[in-house]
């Protein structure tokens, strides 16, 4: 808040002073001889004195009004409204950086989002991954055994038959030679093998 | 009691020539008067102009002192006046500052108090209403004296209204004068006055008057106490009837 003084202000001070040289001057016609020898008077009253202070009074305080409107009152004025600014200035700043520090705490909030929602994806992946790894494995290994299984069954189903066979070989050996000691005749091979062949249907 | 040996009352207030100084027959001495309006614009001075002079954005203790002067009459007169006042505020601060300095600085032992003379008081005063008039009259021509036309009087009583007006503008630079060199005056008479009870009992010889002779002592401590407020209040008092007066030649309207 700097003060300038108008130019008002200090037309005025040459009319001030110049109603001070009247009034010194006035004062000094008032204070003849004869009234200031009155000793009795009471000092502040004294009209001998009031000349010399009016003197000193004016050239006093328009020392002192030039000293605080040259010197003094601007420098207090610029003084303050430095410090209004540098005050000012730091909240801009301080505002500021707020605002920025806000914006980076959004920013990490948002990344730590997007983080999130990666890692999400990746352990899905990777739960899809596995899950489909170990599928196929299981599908892999149940073929393998599936296929041991059905040479297992086709190993037994040739054993069983070969095993059937001897069987046919041994019981039309055995009902040849039942039937030679019962009829003391042998069999020809072509009937004994239908007989056997007769009786195996049967069960 | 002149004459008992120096606890004349009166005597604070004798104006005694330093520097005999008489041109054209005129007595101009540099009194003991002088010497004390020189030592208030040196301290002053030195508070306000070397207070300031370290410019620093965080003030020491003579840099808010000074701050504080300024703000306190700079807002006191924004208070009054407006913002349009503070055109005013080298004239009301000096005002200030000149009679503050010179009221507390009388209150030293042995000092003199300038504004103790009623031609200083009266100087400032009539400085005062001179700056109110040329300011009002060339700011705003005949329509300054609608000061003295209350609104909303009927027109009988107007003449009367006028001259109430009239008597009071020119009782303000009495009024002004009066009220600081008054209170200044009577409030060192006081305290001298009770100054010399201690010592009138003391030099007594009585035992009894050296058993109250504390009590006088107790109340010009009392006094003294009150002497500060009184001369920080009149300084205060004068600066915003100043601004209560310029209000008037700056919107001579209200």
């Amino acid at each position: 808040m700097p003060v300038r003084s108008s130019g008002f202000v200090r037309q005025g001070w040459l009319l001030a002073v110049g109603s001070f040289a009247t009034l010194v001057a006035g004062a000094a016609q008032a204070a003849t001889p004869g009234l200031s020898g009155e000793k009795a008077s009471f000092p502040p009253f004294d009209p001998a004195h009031f000349a010399s202070n009016l003197f000193w009074l004016a050239i006093t305080f328009a020392a002192l009004y030039w000293l605080m409107s040259k010197v003094a009152l601007p420098r207090l004025g610029s003084i303050l409204e430095e410090r209004a600014d540098t005050i000012g200035r730091d909240l801009d700043q301080a505002t500021e950086m707020q605002a920025k520090a806000e914006e980076m705490a959004q920013a990490y909030e948002k990344a730590l989002g997007e983080a999130r929602k990666n890692a999400q994806g990746i352990a899905q992946t990777a739960r899809e991954t596995g899950a489909k790894a170990s599928e196929a494995q299981r599908h892999a290994t149940e073929a393998e055994l599936a296929a041991k299984l059905a040479q297992a069954e086709a190993t037994i189903a040739k054993t069983k038959v070969k095993a059937m066979g001897n069987v046919r070989d041994l019981g039309s050996d055995v009902a040849v030679a039942i039937v030679t000691k019962l009829t003391g005749q042998a069999p020809s091979a072509s009937e004994a093998s239908a007989a056997i062949d007769q009786a195996l249907t049967r069960g | 009691m002149a004459a008992g040996g120096g606890i004349d009352p009166i005597h604070q207030f004798h104006i005694n020539p330093i520097v005999e100084l008489k041109p054209f027959g005129v007595d101009l001495s540099f009194t003991n008067t002088s010497l004390w309006m020189v030592i208030v614009l040196a301290v002053v001075s030195a508070i306000m102009i070397y207070g300031s002079s370290q410019r620093s954005v965080v003030p020491g203790r003579l840099q808010s002192l000074a701050e504080m002067a300024y703000e306190f009459v700079a807002s006191t007169m924004t208070g009054v006046m407006g913002k349009d006042g503070l055109k005013f505020f080298p004239f009301v601060f000096s005002l200030f500052m000149f009679v503050l300095a010179s009221n507390l600085l009388g209150l030293l032992p042995g000092s003199f108090t300038v504004t103790s003379q009623i031609i200083v008081t009266a100087a400032l005063a009539l400085l005062v209403i001179s700056i109110v008039v040329i300011y009002g009259v060339v700011k705003h021509g005949t329509h300054f004296f609608g000061l003295f036309v209350p609104s909303g009087v009927p027109g009988w009583l107007l003449p009367f209204m006028v001259l109430i007006e009239a008597v009071s503008f020119l009782s303000r630079p009495v009024s002004l004068s009066l009220r600081l060199f008054g209170n200044m005056l009577a409030g060192h008479i006081a305290l001298k006055v009770f100054g010399g009870f201690v010592v009138v009992l003391l030099g007594s010889g009585a035992a009894l008057n050296y058993a109250i002779a504390p009590l006088p002592l107790l109340l010009a401590v009392a006094l003294t106490a009150l002497e500060v407020l009184v001369a920080v209040l009149q300084a205060y008092v004068f600066a915003i009837l100043t601004c209560v007066y310029l209000n008037d030649a700056l919107h001579p309207g209200h």
